[in-house]
């Protein structure tokens, strides 16, 4: 299976949609080179602000932006974005309702070697919890292309999740991104699997595990928010058990929307993520998924778990 | 069209009118900010009545000048001045932040016209300013924009980022203001948060200082002109005020920062703002 990096998708789309609208600006915190918003500022130096490292400044210098009429889209990586500036995007931006689009980068625990401080485990839940904030989260590089071209266009303010590490190529390039729309990557009848980002590729290698004793269907998740909950619920079709998988807390993020949505269904629902935890540094980005039970064989196990009582 | 008064008896006039609408909307045994109200008052008259260029009928026009109130919680002084230039009826005022009315508590744009952004959580409206400034030159448009900060949000961090900032581009089409009041919400500046040699901070972060009498309006006018003039650079203007101005007791004190009037001393308020 190829891989490719959502970084990489990330900037070359903004710079597109930069051709394709003027409106179209960008803040850094210097950290350009790694969110790969230095693509827009080598295109269109006049249409690129560099902030330096001041996440709030640039988040409410982008709502003045977008008070002006541009299209901003502020980055850094997502634990300052969602977090550092996390006043700014509620107070200023949130309740004004504008349309700055915020990069959460090197998002979750992808930022491996940097640690706790640098892993972003309740990005999803901070950003889920603004009222009128629309959340992706795409899971590879050309979902991630998609997913840059849906929010652009959305009334108030978006979160994008970037991935620092290649994922496998899985989704259909030709898809249009849909917000709202969850997306069925693999039919099956007995469990299904609901994943966001990374753990997609995982979900699938855990059905193709499962295949033999166990129907397992798998949906892509790439908007955590506004949640379409009947088409979420239409989705897992005639499955019994319900298993949510992300690599972020379980609390606040895809399980916790889920299994919302599944209030009323009467499924029993597992949850794969971090237990409630911080980060911290490993040598490789699989090494700390595998640490904190993120991997296809913590979802295999989940959904056996959940089988067993269906 | 946008308001030119130049007498500046008339200014002064209508400063007290502000100040009489923020007693009457507050009304006796509610709490209002009547503190930093009553200290801007002239600053504020100053831009909406003869220095602005907007259009109370086209407020979004695009090159209009942008007023933000970064120490958002004397929007109830600048609900005054958008009703008496005509964003909406005076008789609205009376609606201050009962359920359901469009003057809320804080500025909000998707409620007050002629709100030009949220702010209310202090610290925030400097960099909100720097990003309309930085907006409009990039659409080549003529617009100017004043920043009204209070002295004691000056604690905040994000200030000095967004002043940074600010110099670092050039936004010579952006004015800070600094309503240099000496009291913050609960006491003076220096007794809760020493922000020591404030124009020497500004001048250091590469800013046009400008120092001058809050209350005059010779000097506020010719303060906003000077900044308008001024290249390269952003400007500060430094207002030395008091707190309360115009109503004995409430000057220079930290008690009417949100302080609540009795009927006897509402009625002294409007008393002393004749």
């Amino acid at each position: 299976m190829s891989t490719s990096s959502l970084r990489n998708a990330y900037g070359q789309t903004l710079v597109e949609l930069g051709h394709e609208n003027q409106n179209v600006v960008a803040l850094e915190a210097d950290l350009g080179k790694s969110t790969m918003s230095c693509l827009f500022e080598k295109e269109f130096p006049e249409r690129f602000f560099e902030m330096g490292i001041a996440e709030a400044d640039m988040a409410s210098t982008a709502a003045g932006l977008a008070l002006a009429g541009k299209i901003p889209f502020i980055h850094s990586f997502a634990v300052f974005t969602s977090g550092r500036a996390y006043d700014q995007l509620r107070q200023t931006i949130g309740i004004a309702g504008l349309k700055v689009r915020v990069c959460g980068s090197s998002a979750g625990l992808s930022d491996f070697s940097d640690g706790s401080t640098h892993q972003s485990v309740e990005d999803i839940a901070l950003m889920r919890a603004i009222p009128g904030m629309t959340v992706v989260v795409p899971a590879d590089a050309a979902q991630t292309a998609a997913a840059v071209r849906a929010i652009a266009n959305v009334d108030g303010p978006a979160y994008i999740r970037i991935c620092r590490n290649n994922l496998e190529d899985l989704t259909d390039p030709s898809e249009p991104f849909v917000i709202g729309k969850p997306v069925i990557m693999r039919d099956g009848s007995d469990i299904a699997v609901y994943a966001c980002g990374a753990t997609l590729a995982m979900a699938l290698k855990a059905a193709d595990m499962l295949k033999d004793k166990i129907s397992v269907r798998v949906i892509n998740v790439a908007t955590l928010k506004p949640i379409d909950e009947a088409a979420l619920i239409a989705a897992a079709g005639p499955c019994r058990g319900i298993v949510t998988a992300e690599e972020h807390s379980v609390i606040g993020g895809l399980g916790s929307a889920v299994s919302q949505a599944f209030a009323l269904e009467c499924k029993p629902i597992g949850f794969v993520g971090i237990e409630d935890k911080y980060g911290t540094s490993a040598h490789t980005y699989e090494e700390l998924l595998a640490y904190y039970g993120i991997t296809a064989e913590h979802i295999a196990e989940k959904v056996e778990a959940i089988y067993k009582r269906v | 069209m946008s308001y030119r008064i130049t007498s500046i008896p008339e200014l002064e006039k209508m400063a007290n009118t502000l100040r009489r609408d923020v007693v009457e909307m507050v009304g006796p045994g509610q709490a209002g900010h009547y503190g930093g109200s009553f200290s801007s008052a002239e600053l504020i008259t100053a831009l909406y009545f003869n220095k602005l260029h907007y259009d109370p009928s086209n407020p979004k026009m695009p090159e209009r000048d942008r007023f933000l109130l970064s120490k958002g919680h004397v929007a109830v002084i600048q609900y005054a001045a958008l009703a008496r230039t005509g964003f909406f009826d005076v008789s609205e005022l009376s609606t201050l932040k009962k359920l359901g009315s469009r003057l809320q508590g804080h500025p909000d744009i998707k409620k007050t016209p002629g709100i030009e952004a949220n702010t209310g959580s202090l610290g925030q409206g400097l960099s909100i300013g720097l990003g309309i400034a930085l907006g409009t030159r990039l659409d080549k448009l003529p617009s100017r924009v004043y920043v009204l900060i209070g002295d004691g949000e000056l604690d905040e961090g994000q200030i000095w980022e967004a002043a940074m900032a600010a110099a670092n581009f050039k936004a010579d089409n952006l004015c800070a203001i600094v309503d240099r009041n000496h009291i913050q919400a609960t006491d003076f500046t220096e007794k809760r948060m020493d922000s020591g040699n404030i124009p020497a901070k500004w001048a250091a972060f590469g800013w046009n200082v400008l120092e001058i009498n809050g209350h005059d309006f010779n000097q506020i006018l010719a303060a906003y002109d000077q900044a308008a003039a001024c290249k390269d650079k952003p400007t500060v203007i430094i207002a030395d005020t008091i707190k309360g101005k115009g109503v004995s007791f409430a000057e220079n004190t930290a008690a009417f920062h949100n302080g609540t009037m009795t009927e006897e001393l509402y009625k002294q308020a409007l008393d002393e703002l004749k």
